[in-house]
């Protein structure tokens, strides 16, 4: 090291700014401590980008697996489910996810939905192990399954369903996804700190979309920014999604 | 100045008869009630106590056999254009929403600063010192509002014109498939719970309500009218010595009201008691 050091002082008085032989910077400009610094840069920030985008949030989301592995898919199929029919996804939906008479919505139905069709615990209507599951630990005992809900929201937050969904004609997966589809559901992960389900902040760390159709997330400023798109610029006064 | 609220749909606001009001306070209750006002261990402590909507006491100062006594219930008054806590709001935490004439208050946006509650001309805000808190058990937990949301320690809350019901009767009518509603379909809880039906509450901005004609009245006032603030809340009295207490005014600033274009009937419409 001393001397490479002593040897490129002396190149350096002798020839000047002339490039040394085999190089292609002149020795002053000691391209090879700024490559170190460079390298060292790059290995610093990779290293940063994989704490806060891959270990920080496989720390702070507790993942929980939901009670019940509801398929989607199977029950959205009319031939097999009576009752669920409609052209649009929406109309599909809204046999079990209903509006009450009042414009209210349901949510996540209720063991007595489910029961309508699957009454009796002791003749299962399909063949999975996950029904004969659901009819042992919750039709039997009358139990309500205590599902994780994916896009619960803060307390602060008023959302009418109706407004959007009929209203708006803003199709179910707009907001939460293709649930329609799904033969599993997803791993629901819930922060530590705040206690909120993750699918509110989004999966993508980035924050970046492409493809604006769908959103993974449902922030504040997500709604803000389809009011505007879709020119209800009135519908982002505090009060209409407060309260 | 830029008068956005000129181009609202709605304008939301009531009219108070003061000869009506007899000081019971049913309104306190049902809006403490309604908007989840929380109970503190020490209620004796007035000073902290939050009243979203209260009753002041007015006397005419006259000895004894003409001694008149009246209330006055004050919510908040929504002051209009530019409301004095919105302008002095370092968060945006509360704004003027120019589509219903509502002051918004967001609690997770305030910081608790109290800009606002000093800038109110009203004394309509109130500050939380403690969190939330409803014994459970005791049957408190049970009459709390879902639709509206408990305040934290440390922000400041007020009267919003019960707008969580405002977005309920919007809910029933998209589900009969309407986008307006209907004057009775939205009240604030203070004027359904009122006993003498002191309090109308409706749309100012549509002349088929009865605020909008109820306003128009020579005998309705307002509260420190000539500050500029424009309340949405409006009161009524035939007596003068009301009116004048609405006011700071100077000896010989106040100039009695004559009612000559209205008779007594026209007043109000509302069905009484009995009629209902």
């Amino acid at each position: 090291m001393k001397d490479s050091v002593n040897s490129s002082k002396k190149t350096a008085d002798k020839d000047g700014d002339t490039a040394p032989p085999g190089g292609l910077f002149p020795r002053w400009m000691k391209i090879d401590i700024l490559a170190q610094d460079v390298g060292f840069f790059v290995l610093g920030l990779i290293g940063a980008l994989v704490v806060g985008w891959i270990i920080f949030p496989a720390v702070l989301y507790s993942k929980h697996v939901q009670p019940i592995n509801f398929n989607h898919a199977l029950h959205l199929d009319s031939e097999k489910v009576d009752g669920v029919e409609g052209e649009t996804k929406a109309e599909k939906c809204l046999f079990c996810h209903s509006f009450r008479d009042d414009g209210t919505f349901t949510g996540i139905p209720r063991l007595e939905k489910c029961t309508e069709c699957h009454d009796d615990p002791e003749s299962p209507l399909g063949e999975t192990p996950e029904e004969k599951a659901f009819m042992a630990e919750y039709v039997a005992d009358e139990k309500e399954i205590p599902w994780f809900v994916y896009s619960k929201q803060p307390d602060c937050v008023y959302f009418s369903h109706i407004a959007h969904v009929k209203m708006g004609e803003i199709d179910c997966e707009t907001c939460h996804g293709n649930f329609a589809d799904n033969e599993k559901l997803p791993i629901y992960e819930e922060n530590r700190l705040t206690g909120y389900s993750r699918d509110i902040w989004g999966k993508r760390i980035s924050g970046i979309y492409w493809n604006k159709e769908y959103s993974d997330r449902m922030k504040m400023d997500d709604c803000a920014r389809c009011h505007t798109e879709k020119g209800q610029e009135q519908n982002n006064a505090c009060f209409v999604c407060h309260k | 100045m830029k008068k956005e609220n000129d181009h609202g749909k709605h304008k939301y606001g009531m009219v108070i008869d003061i000869d009506k009001c007899t000081g019971c306070g049913t309104c306190m209750v049902a809006c403490a009630a309604e908007n989840n006002v929380s109970v503190r261990a020490d209620q004796s402590d007035k000073e902290r106590t939050i009243t979203w909507m209260r009753l002041y006491k007015i006397s005419n100062g006259k000895p004894f056999p003409h001694t008149e006594i009246s209330y006055i219930p004050r919510p908040c008054m929504h002051c209009d254009h530019h409301p004095p806590c919105v302008s002095v709001c370092v968060a945006t935490a509360t704004k003027l929403d120019f589509n219903t004439g509502i002051v918004s208050q967001i609690y997770t946006r305030c910081i608790g600063c109290r800009y606002c509650q000093a800038a109110c001309p009203y004394g309509a805000r109130y500050f939380n010192w403690w969190d939330a808190y409803f014994p459970k058990k005791k049957g408190l937990d049970r009459y709390l509002t879902p639709e509206v949301s408990p305040r934290m320690r440390g922000v400041v809350e007020k009267c919003t014109f019960c707008h969580h019901r405002f977005m309920r009767a919007k809910t029933v009518a998209y589900a009969e498939d309407r986008r307006e509603i209907e004057e009775d379909e939205y009240i604030t809880a203070c004027t359904e719970a009122c006993p003498a039906q002191a309090i109308t509450f409706g749309d100012l901005n549509n002349p088929d309500h009865e605020v909008a004609r109820l306003i128009k009245h020579p005998f309705t006032f307002r509260l420190l009218e000539r500050i500029g603030t424009e309340p949405k809340v409006y009161y009524h009295s035939s007596r003068d010595w009301v009116r004048k207490l609405a006011d700071n005014f100077l000896p010989g600033e106040y100039t009695p009201v004559v009612n000559q274009t209205w008779a007594e009937e026209e007043w109000s419409t509302k069905p009484g008691r009995d009629e209902f």
